[in-house]
């Protein structure tokens, strides 16, 4: 469950226990809501973070996202990992290993 | 501002003050010293509607708190309208009051997150600071069964002067109990705690190396566990942007259904707050004359009114400003700024090895 184990596309991204993705009509917009913490989704992040669910691995999340997107793969896993990352050491999200 | 117009933003957090009864008698109790009687509770049905409104009005957090939540044999129900509501739900407690069974209820009406309670890392004391003998053991069972169910976990302890040394063996509790964040909270002066804030004050070098603590635990335990901490402010040179703000983020609700803006609201003579039995939601958090009376910057005095950190933080704590100064409009006299900054540094130094006056 290390940030490390990110890099491999193998790893399956979710949520991590107690965290919850939810759409808030009077706070504009998707949030992603952990104890006593509260961060506003971009429209990017959301659709990220909805993939986030244990199922779909790294590499299958970023390539369903270079479609919908239709942008470069690379760039896509440069984002998708610098944000998966970053909630990783918040434990936010956690990575399976395979 | 009797109308906050339409751009007023809404809420983010409930904290829901299910009770007042608790079993344990923490000297630095938030509630304040008249507490309300069960007799003057809400029922099951008026904190039902109390999260639909909540939900509606743009509310994401609940807090279930207390008092001792478990206290009230209708807790689950509570939860399940609230989870059901599509509000998060974190479950403030004691420790005591819960059992398996209760847990399994609460999982199953969609409690999200639980945050116990810990008074010291050390048995004896623990259970002194809580005036409860067996308090310390019951918690650790308490934390295994909820993590055995598989809930996040939240250890909360407040630091002062008879733990402040122990942070570090606090953390590694929590650690062992499998909490995933904690909070370091250091004691604020409300309520009892105002009360017994002699005994309880820590001194400035004592403070500096728990501060210094809590940044060097924060690395050592990156990844594995969420540090956050609520400052020593008597001890700071600014003021803390008080609840993010007046009126700003979250709401309070009291056991018989008053909405403060927050908790010691109530120690401020002279607001008029509404209860959730004769207004919604919607319009206290519109409309309360409680809730608009610290809106904005009209209300400030210097050094306040010409502050550049003014937006920041707001000119600190209104209560606080009330009970240290007699006047909630004037700075919080925490801040360095304040022509009352000496009244608060000299209360600071004054620390003394007194019995607690326990809470009722």
């Amino acid at each position: 469950m290390s940030v490390d184990t990110i890099i491999f596309a193998e790893g399956k991204p979710r949520l991590a226990r107690g965290v919850r993705l939810r759409h808030s009509e009077a706070q504009g917009g998707w949030v992603l809501l952990a104890p006593e913490r509260i961060f506003e989704c971009d429209a990017v992040a959301a659709e990220v973070l909805k993939r986030c669910t244990g199922e779909a691995s790294f590499g299958q999340i970023v390539d369903d996202l270079a479609t919908i997107y239709d942008a470069p793969r690379e760039q896509i896993a440069g984002d998708v990992e610098a944000l998966l990352a970053s909630l990783a050491e918040k434990r936010l999200v956690e990575v399976s290993d395979a | 501002m009797l109308d906050p117009g339409p751009l007023l933003p809404p809420p983010s957090g409930l904290l829901a003050e299910l009770t007042h009864r608790c079993p344990l008698g923490c000297p630095y109790c938030s509630n304040p010293l008249a507490l309300e009687p069960k007799s003057v509770e809400l029922d099951t049905l008026a904190w039902v509607r109390v999260m639909h409104e909540a939900s509606a009005l743009g509310v994401l957090h609940v807090h279930l708190s207390g008092g001792e939540p478990a206290a009230r044999r209708d807790l689950e129900e509570i939860v399940r309208a609230a989870s059901g509501a599509g509000l998060y739900t974190n479950l403030i407690t004691s420790g005591i009051g819960l059992t398996p069974v209760r847990l399994d209820a609460l999982k199953e009406a969609g409690l999200d997150h639980i945050q116990i309670s810990v008074q010291d890392a050390e048995q004896g004391s623990a259970d002194r600071i809580a005036g409860y003998a067996g308090a310390f053991r019951r918690k650790q069972k308490l934390a295994a069964d909820v993590v055995a169910r598989c809930f996040p976990l939240t250890v909360n302890a407040v630091i002062h002067r008879a733990n402040i040394g122990r942070v570090a063996d606090i953390v590694e509790l929590a650690l062992e109990m499998g909490a995933g964040r904690i909070e370091i909270a250091h004691a604020q002066y409300y309520g009892w705690a105002l009360k017994n804030r002699a005994a309880l004050m820590p001194s400035r070098a004592q403070v500096e190396v728990a501060v210094a603590e809590v940044e060097r635990l924060r690395a050592v335990h990156r990844g594995r566990i969420v540090i956050d901490s609520v400052a020593p402010d008597y001890h700071a040179r600014y003021p803390k942007p008080c609840m993010g703000g007046w009126g700003r983020r979250s709401l309070n609700v009291t056991p018989a259904g008053r909405a403060l803006p927050c908790h010691a609201a109530e120690s401020i003579p002279g607001l008029d707050f509404w209860s959730v039995a004769e207004h919604s939601l919607e319009d206290i958090w519109r409309h309360s004359p409680a809730f608009n009376a610290f809106r904005g910057e009209a209300w400030m005095r210097e050094p306040c009114r010409s502050c550049e950190r003014r937006g920041q933080d707001f000119g600190g704590c209104r209560c606080q400003a009330f009970l240290l100064t007699g006047d909630a409009r004037a700075a919080d006299p925490v801040c360095h700024l304040s022509p009352n900054h000496e009244r608060v540094a000299a209360l600071a130094a004054v620390g003394e090895d007194e019995p607690y006056l326990h809470r009722a």
